[in-house]
């Protein structure tokens, strides 16, 4: 199993060397965006209107973290499942959206998406939160607080762990490995 | 009549939930482990190995193990020979929600269907009641998390499908859910009642250790059964292929009306969090 060190934002030529069950340690910024985050900023999206942040490039972690303890930057913050993010994920990527962290399996469309717009779907263990937590230095709130838990956060990120899904052909580790061990 | 303060539970349950959201089971931990040493797949035992790490990292920092600290589920047995003094027993229950969600630092995910607005204190609690002779209460604190609810389901069978139909429809649920639940799941699996007390009794089924056979041995041989079935699918830890799909599955059985089988299906994760106390 390879192991690659990048740095967000992504550009395309990151994504296309990637492979399903790559390790990747991810360093920079990510930012946080969960169920009904997505509706907003596809909201915004549909009436043609800025989004709060600028995705070009940019990696969005499907997370809804804990409450930080007194002197930390962030609570437990492991991955939610992705398929619920599915119908705003293709829009997204189109606009630049080069990756997304989650877990659990991704449909049809989102998987042509990556290919079509040149993306990667990573996932993170899911019920690691306060390992995965570890590896963010820094988070704020930058849209939508008054979602709590549901808010978009703007995460400084050192060899944050994930492993890769889906790549920019098509490519399913889903698929792959448990054909592998089916008896 | 023995009395038991309203406070009481309070503190009871604001611990509980706290106790089951940072520290991972011992029985969960001993899964693991075997697991560690028998899964084929080298993706798969790294996966373990990053779990049982969280867990450390979780209890030592009294941090929950997962973000998702869940939706507060409660049985809660009743001695009739008890008394609540000092306020209402379902108002203390809930209170203690409130308490463990904010004093903990536990994440509070329940909102309006509708709406989603959140109410911020993850009330109200499922609260599940059942009345026992004696003058104690024991409550089971259950933080249940969404993603693997999820993929729960309940269908109501032709007779004549039997047990292997039951087995099946089990076996093809998990399959179903593949990665989404956070694998390796432990699955409840309530057999026979009504539409709803199956579902009830799959979710009580997860408040069993794991290892943990059913009294009937005939019903353990199913359990043993669907197990091995379910871990021969090569969904593995977090769906990345591998032998460890499931570290367990429970099945609680009741008879039921002649013209129905009724069967429900509730996923676990891993982390497969629960505790009890009796008061």
């Amino acid at each position: 199993m390879a192991e690659i060190r990048l740095k967000t934002p992504l550009t395309e030529g990151d994504v296309e060397k990637l492979g399903i069950g790559d390790r990747v340690l991810l360093t920079g910024v990510l930012y946080s965006a969960r169920d009904a985050a997505h509706k907003r900023l596809f909201d915004l999206i549909q009436a043609g209107k800025d989004l709060p942040v600028d995705i070009r490039g940019q990696v969005i972690y499907y997370v809804g973290p804990a409450p930080a303890k007194p002197g930390r930057p962030i609570g437990s913050a492991g991955p939610t499942t992705s398929y619920r993010m599915d119908p705003y994920a293709p829009k997204l990527m189109e606009m630049g959206l080069k990756g997304m962290i989650g877990k659990g399996n991704r449909g049809a469309e989102v998987v042509e998406a990556m290919k079509k717009y040149k993306a990667v779907y990573f996932g993170a263990t899911g019920g690691a939160g306060a390992l995965l937590a570890r590896s963010i230095r820094k988070a704020e709130t930058v849209a939508y607080e008054d979602l709590g838990p549901e808010a978009i956060q703007r995460l400084e990120v050192e060899d944050f762990p994930v492993v890769v899904i889906n790549d920019t052909k098509g490519n399913d580790l889903y698929v792959e490995g448990a054909k592998k061990y089916r008896r | 009549m023995r009395e038991i303060q309203a406070e009481q539970i309070v503190r009871a349950v604001r611990d509980l939930f706290i106790d089951a959201n940072c520290n991972l089971g011992e029985d969960v931990l001993a899964a693991f482990d075997r697991a560690i040493e028998t899964d084929e797949s080298p993706v798969a035992r790294e996966v373990i190995r990053e779990l049982k790490e969280n867990a450390r990292i979780a209890r030592d920092e009294q941090s929950p193990i997962c973000q998702d600290t869940g939706l507060a589920v409660l049985f809660v047995e009743v001695g009739q020979d008890v008394h609540v003094t000092g306020g209402g027993l379902k108002e203390a229950l809930n209170e203690g929600v409130r308490k463990g969600y904010g004093e903990g630092y536990l994440r509070k995910s329940a909102c309006h269907p509708f709406t989603r607005a959140n109410t911020k204190d993850n009330t109200p609690a499922v609260i599940h009641f059942d009345i026992v002779p004696g003058d104690r209460i024991r409550i089971v604190a259950v933080p249940k998390g969404g993603g693997a609810e999820n993929m729960s389901r309940v269908d109501m069978l032709s007779p004549s499908a039997g047990l292997e139909g039951i087995k099946e429809f089990v076996v093809r649920r998990i399959e179903a859910s593949g990665s989404n639940p956070c694998p390796p799941t432990v699955v409840g699996v309530g057999v026979g009642g009504t539409f709803e007390r199956s579902a009830l009794l799959a979710k009580k089924a997860l408040t069993r250790r794991i290892g943990e056979r059913n009294a009937d041995p005939e019903l353990a041989k199913v359990e043993i059964e669907v197990l091995e079935r379910i871990n021969r699918l090569g969904i593995g830890p977090m769906g990345y292929g591998g032998n460890t799909t499931a570290l367990d599955v429970f099945f609680e059985v009741e008879p039921c009306h002649i013209a129905s089988l009724p069967v429900a299906v509730n996923v676990q994760c891993h982390a497969m969090r629960h505790k009890e106390t009796v008061l």
